[in-house]
């Protein structure tokens, strides 16, 4: 951790600044993550009237129970798709917008303003595009001979959440992409240019090698994404349906601590996403620290 | 680069932006249509003309003595709560990273693992127990409950203690030569000269602010504390009494505000995310 040379002396006003973050992170952070690790190993009796300690029930009836690992399955499934499609993307756009040499304003400006989009108004976007009966696209699916309704088809649902959750991240990616590319010193792409590559050549053998610092660090922001931010969209399109087909373990969370009220189950499904994004941050943190920066 | 090649690059670029840009002009249209039509499945890639008061009454509510609640409830609390956020995550973290960066003080490292837990720990994982806290403080359905449980930021702490070690010894000194004192140093010379900071850093915040879903949800039970986009979920509602172009018309509305805030501010905005996660 880098430091600064010069500080001031004393010790009572610096805790005083911090004292509003020290509380808040305290109250709302870390007293509720104790909270969620302390309900996670009890279990209430039917009635909810008493509790008592059992140890790592919740968590071994957890890793056993067929309807949990098949959400544990079909959320890697949909981060790994949206991940996939939203930096694919991004990637392509960026590139282009780094080779277009007129309207480059112009095109950074049409592709950041999404950035501003919440998911749930993605997802009501999509459900313009989607919707069996008011979207604009089943029509032309269904002269190609597809039946489309993504609110009894399973595989239909996780498509559309997962080109709601993908279309919503493109421009966070492409900022980060276009801005690892103008970092790219010209003289080294013009180099491989005298030397005769062309562009696909250009792209493979320099520009993504030097991009794979920003494509790291994009990655584990667009599982985290994938994985916690989607709740809105996947709760405005199906609610986790039909069947459970779009149930991500964030739904999952919500339906049955909020809507179910099973508070064990639900508490060691939060202990065990903790550690998910955990295991995230660090991962990131590594990533960060390889790119050359001190934290 | 060849003709051919900057025309195909361009095309692809504007087939890029399409792929944004129409579906909220589709969405747009939509909201203009009549109820009747969008049910039907007509798509209209025009708005009608005498279809544009759906969105003043969506704002101040339609209908015999405004059987469909007005939205414009919603997009105040909206913005008053992005800008709460905004504004107190922005003061929160400058402070705190003031005191990391230019102090140094026993169990400096430990309070510097406990802001960085925060980003560990979004509200998504810890649903539950952050609702049980808020309700032990007796904030549920009040402006505290929905915007203070936010405010701690990792991300804006980072970002500033980040921007706070490049600042030149020699202005210190200086500052310190002509008798200011911490609170002074602060106040006269960090802040300003942070501004770009933190305008990019409102942005971001702001932005967060506006799109928050599931806390909103969690915390506002009573319909006057709703924000636009839990009543957008709510308008969804029940599928088949649902009123497409309202809902189409309310969503127009919630995009706007976060929309104008990133392109006013672009420049700044897009400087402050890239060089923020360095």
């Amino acid at each position: 951790m880098s430091e600064r040379r010069t500080i001031f002396p004393g010790w009572r006003l610096p805790l005083l600044l911090l004292a509003p973050q020290l509380l808040l992170t305290a109250l709302f952070f870390l007293w509720p993550a104790a909270g969620a690790i302390e309900a996670s190993l009890m279990r209430g009796d039917p009635f909810g009237l008493s509790a008592r300690f059992v140890g790592l029930d919740n968590f071994t009836e957890l890793f056993t129970d067929p309807l949990y690992l098949a959400a544990v399955g079909r959320t890697l499934l949909f981060c790994g798709a949206v991940s996939l499609l939203s930096l694919g993307l991004a990637l392509v756009l960026a590139v282009l917008a780094d080779s277009a040499i007129r309207g480059r304003a112009f095109y950074r400006t049409a592709l950041i303003w999404p950035y501003a989009v919440a998911p749930v108004i993605a997802a009501v976007v999509w459900i313009l595009l989607l919707h069996p009966q008011i979207g604009a696209l089943p029509p032309l699916l269904s002269r190609l001979g597809i039946v489309w309704d993504y609110r009894l088809d399973g595989t239909q649902a996780m498509i559309t959440v997962i080109l709601a959750s993908a279309w919503k991240q493109v421009s966070y990616n492409f900022i980060f992409f276009l801005a690892g590319l103008q970092s790219i010193p010209a003289a080294i792409v013009e180099a491989a240019r005298m030397d005769g590559a062309g562009p696909l050549r250009r792209f493979w053998t320099i520009l993504f090698p030097l991009l794979a610092p920003t494509t790291g660090f994009l990655v584990t922001v667009n599982i985290a994404y994938s994985a916690f931010e989607t709740f809105g969209t996947i709760e405005a399109l199906t609610q986790g349906g039909p069947a459970q087909a779009t149930q991500t373990l964030v739904v999952k969370v919500y339906r049955d601590g909020v809507v179910n009220l099973d508070l064990g189950a639900s508490s060691a499904q939060s202990v065990v996403l903790m550690a998910g994004v955990m295991l995230l941050t660090l991962l990131q943190f590594r990533l960060l620290r390889r790119r050359g920066d001190a934290i | 680069m060849t003709g051919g090649r900057g025309l195909l690059v361009h095309a692809m670029l504007a087939l890029g932006a399409a792929l944004f840009l129409l579906p909220v002009w589709l969405v747009f249209c939509a909201a203009t249509q009549d109820v009747g039509a969008i049910n039907r499945g007509e798509i209209a890639l025009l708005p009608r003309r005498d279809g544009l008061s759906i969105f003043g009454d969506v704002l101040f509510g339609s209908g015999p003595a405004g059987a469909d609640r007005p939205v414009w409830p919603m997009l105040a609390l909206s913005f008053a709560m992005a800008l709460a956020i905004a504004a107190g995550k922005i003061v929160v973290s400058v402070l705190s990273a003031y005191a990391v960066a230019f102090f140094r003080f026993p169990l400096r490292m430990v309070c510097f693992w406990v802001i960085f837990a925060t980003l560990m720990l979004p509200v998504e994982v810890r649903i539950i127990p952050t609702f049980e806290v808020v309700a032990g403080l007796g904030l549920i359905n009040s402006f505290g409950g929905l915007v203070v449980p936010l405010l701690a930021s990792a991300t804006a702490t980072l970002l500033f203690r980040q921007a706070f070690l490049a600042v030149p010894d020699e202005l210190m000194e200086a500052a310190r030569m002509d008798g200011a004192g911490p609170w002074r140093f602060l106040t006269d010379i960090l802040i300003p000269t942070s501004a770009a900071n933190i305008a990019a850093l409102f942005v971001i915040l702001f932005v967060y602010g506006w799109n928050q879903y599931l806390w909103p949800l969690l915390v506002a039970t009573h319909p006057a504390q709703e924000t636009i986009v839990v009543g957008i979920v709510k308008m969804i509602g029940t599928e088949s009494a649902t009123e497409w172009n309202r809902v189409m018309a309310a969503a127009m509305l919630a995009l706007l505000p976060p929309v104008l805030v990133v392109l006013a501010m672009q420049r700044w905005f897009v400087k402050g995310l890239t060089d923020g996660e360095k």
